[in-house]
């Protein structure tokens, strides 16, 4: 028996490959990005790609499980918003080969634009989903939703979120089973995958008649477990929750549904009948606890007590649950009273000249998601909107037309280049069809930054590393009818300034491209070779400790107190000092500075 | 605990691109090979953009929760100063603390806005007293010649909690994470932090 200590993720990925998935697909999202990211490293057997969204990962996916192979589509919670389209009808054709379709959520909202609650989606959409609390579980579950997909004609919704994606924990692997469905199309199915009003209607029964089944299957489903221990308290819960609750009141007796929906009612009246008390633990929503009330089962505590907002953890469950008597650590020294220390944009990063060049200009930045949302944090300040992936294109477009014409230079819309493809091209499609005069950049660092460096149709190359087709940005805004398309070098911030100050006054639509500036993480890029010196230093005989180069928010540049003065005699309270270890060499400094006390080293 | 056999809590904390997390991935190996269950959590996403990086590791007969309950830390082991400072409050009164010397200023303290805290290692002493260890990280690897060897000096010194472990156990766990030719380095800082305590 082999063990090892697996991320949840990677646990997901190592039970679709030893239940025989075929196909997989997936946008990165944190926490979900690492699943597609074993596919493509370490299992050769499954065909897995980077979509340009969502929505398309679970088509393409969907369309294997049509052709009779078990297939995979992995993303974020707002992910999962993108794909809700296919999900909500897929739910009524179901499928041939078995279809997972995992979504990650991120209570706390680690690196996320909000905090949804996934299980409302299996309700919504009824389909079954399963969630799982550790790496074990996490290759257990994925390998039975499988047969659940495929005994009960229905996709599976695996929900996942941080705690479990991103925690490690010992799992047994065990070997790959070829799934027993022959692959292949029948024309002869269209009725089940044709969802037109008459079809439609006789699958709807379908739909309802799948869901008592799986509620019968769920009474006895080996994953919902009933643990009987001390009667005195019976607690409810699932995925991480229960381990958090485990841990803290391991005497208690438990119902951990391995399986959130459909409920199992029968089992839940039996453990209900067998212990006092019913405590519910869940994060987010009451989504368990409105439908045990609604079965007219009296819960002790639940969402009185346990927060609906933020994740849980062992101690915000021991201070619900034990009120008063839960004795508080003691606090030795006052976090908030520590300097904080929030993510930055990377020393050399191309956004920063970008959104510095914006702040100068004075506009209002319609934004994105994705690194450049860090340019919210002061002293840059210099993003206003985040939304979601695309959404600044169409808003941008939107208050042009609500503000008219003397709000000309001073709107535009920015995005990554891999949000630009995931859902930025529709809404400027929009702007020229709707003769509007938004002016859009994209920010082309050539790879999905944040989520760890995914490929995408922009890069090259595919999830497996082979070379492909690389999108053109100015040939697409071109074809899109886009008439004023420009490049902008962002690390010549005076240019930038102009191009862009240009571009906005226009009464026409506009598509500004970075080039040549590639994220200073993606090695392949050599994205320190274009730069002319190795660091840059301050020269303290010029330096009139102005604080000019500190705008930039830097991780390179700090300030040194101590008065002093420069060589010439002027009177100064500190320096700015770069730390050559950090410095790039990107230059951006250099012409913030009025004084030329920044000057080139060599290593 | 109540009923469970009792469960560790390290908790690692750092800067992204301190290697805090091939630390916790050598202690995962060690622990997992020495029989116990293992449970470790970390926030990735936005690590390498100079944020803090954490680490709950937990190992024991039984482990539930991949989170260290608030005030339950057994060992806080940090690679940097105010990064140690953040989370006092975890540890148990009993708790031992490994701290890294390093000072990585955040921007509030480049920006000249807040002061970075002076006094870490008085104030772990003043309330752990003798249970407070201080390793120079970077002093050590650069003697090896590698910066980047700070971490895994760190877990030679941390290793010395551990006397049921032997250093071998360690060194295979290092073997298997990192490539060949980092093997040499990485072994030689190893012991050269397990002697700095």
């Amino acid at each position: 028996m082999k063990k090892e200590i697996m991320q949840g993720n990677a646990a997901i990925a190592r039970g679709a490959w030893e239940a025989g998935v075929k196909v997989a697909a997936a946008y990165p999202g944190t926490p979900s990005s690492e699943i597609l990211r074993e596919f493509a490293e370490n299992y050769p057997d499954i065909y897995a790609e980077w979509a340009p969204n969502e929505k398309v990962a679970l088509e393409v996916a969907s369309g294997a499980a049509i052709a009779g192979v078990r297939a995979m589509a992995s993303m974020k919670h707002v992910g999962l918003n993108v794909a809700a389209d296919p999900l909500m009808t897929l739910a009524y054709t179901g499928i041939k080969g078995g279809l997972v379709i995992v979504v990650a959520d991120d209570p706390n909202v680690h690196s996320s634009q909000n905090e949804q609650d996934s299980r409302n989606w299996t309700r919504f959409g009824k389909v079954p989903m399963l969630e799982p609390g550790d790496g074990q579980e996490c290759k257990d579950f994925t390998k039975i939703a499988y047969e659940i997909s495929e005994q009960f004609d229905t996709p599976v919704l695996l929900r996942s979120e941080t705690r479990v994606s991103h925690s490690d924990s010992p799992v047994v692997l065990e070997d790959r089973v070829e799934p027993k469905i022959v692959p292949g199309l029948d024309p002869k199915e269209a009725p089940k995958y044709v969802m037109v009003p008459m079809n439609v209607r006789v699958r709807r029964k379908f739909v309802e008649e799948r869901m008592k089944k799986l509620e019968e299957y769920a009474n006895t489903f080996k994953y919902n477990i009933m643990e009987i221990n001390d009667t005195s308290v019976g607690v409810i819960s699932s995925g991480v929750s229960y381990m958090y609750t485990k841990e803290v009141f391991p005497e208690w007796s438990y119902l951990k549904l391995g399986m959130v929906w459909p409920l199992p009612k029968k089992l839940i009246t039996e453990f209900a009948k067998k212990v006092k008390k019913i405590v519910i633990v869940e994060e987010l929503d009451p989504f368990f606890e409105t439908e045990i009330k609604a079965m007219g089962i009296k819960i002790w505590h639940g969402k009185d007590v346990i927060p609906n907002m933020y994740e849980l953890s062992p101690e915000i469950i021991e201070k619900a649950l034990k009120g008063k008597k839960y004795k508080e650590p003691k606090i030795r020294v006052k976090p908030e009273d520590l300097p904080r220390r929030p993510p930055n944009l990377c020393a050399g990063c191309s956004h920063r000249p970008l959104f510095y060049a914006l702040k100068k200009l004075g506009a209002f930045v319609f934004g994105d998601i994705g690194c450049y949302t860090l340019a919210t944090a002061p002293p840059l300040q210099a993003i206003h909107t985040t939304i979601c992936m695309g959404a600044g294109v169409g808003q941008a477009h939107g208050a042009m037309k609500a503000l008219g014409k003397e709000w000309l230079g001073k709107v535009v819309a920015v995005l990554g280049d891999s949000t630009f493809l995931h859902g930025g091209v529709t809404p400027l499609m929009d702007i020229v069809y709707n003769k509007g005069n938004a002016t859009t950049i994209i920010l082309d660092n050539m790879i999905t930054g944040m989520t760890g460096h995914q490929e995408h149709p922009g890069t090259g190359f595919t999830a497996r590393q082979e070379p492909t087709h690389m999108i053109d940005y100015a040939e697409l805004g071109k074809a899109l009818g886009v008439k004023s398309i420009r490049h902008v070098d962002p690390y010549n911030i005076k240019e930038t300034m102009d191009i862009i100050k240009e571009e906005m006054n226009k009464d026409e639509p506009s598509l500004i491209i970075c080039k040549d500036s590639p994220c200073m993480l993606l090695r392949r890029a050599k994205p320190l070779e274009r730069f002319k010196y190795p660091f840059y230093f301050v020269d303290n005989d010029k330096c009139r400790g102005c604080k000019m180069c500190l705008e930039i928010n830097c991780p390179a540049i700090s300030w040194k107190e101590g008065e002093g003065q420069t060589k010439d005699g002027h009177k100064r309270k500190g320096t700015a000092y770069i730390n050559k270890d950090q410095c790039v060499g990107c230059e951006v400094c250099v012409q913030i500075c009025k004084f030329e006390a920044i000057v080139p080293g060599t290593k | 605990m109540k009923n469970n056999e009792k469960t560790t809590n390290i908790f690692l904390s750092g800067v992204g691109g301190q290697g805090a997390i091939l630390a916790s991935n050598i202690l995962g190996e060690v622990f997992l090979k020495a029989g116990y269950d293992v449970k470790k959590a970390e926030v990735h996403g936005m690590a390498q953009r100079g944020g803090d990086v954490t680490t709950h590791f937990r190992f024991g007969k039984k482990v539930y929760s991949p989170l260290i309950k608030y005030g339950d830390v057994d060992f806080l082991l940090s690679f940097e100063l105010l990064e140690a400072m953040r989370y006092i409050n975890w540890v148990k009164p009993e708790g031992k603390i490994i701290i890294n010397k390093q000072q990585i200023y955040p921007p509030a303290v480049n920006l000249g806005l807040m002061k970075y805290p002076e006094d870490v290692e008085k104030t772990f002493k003043k309330f752990f007293k003798d249970n407070v260890w201080v390793v120079d990280g970077q002093g050590i690897a650069r003697s090896l010649g590698n910066l980047q060897a700070a971490n895994v000096v760190l877990v030679g010194a941390f290793s010395n909690f551990f006397p049921e472990l032997k250093p071998e156990q360690f060194i295979d766990a290092i073997k298997g994470l990192l490539a060949p030719k980092l093997h040499d380095l990485n072994i030689k800082a190893f012991y050269e932090g397990r002697k700095a305590l």
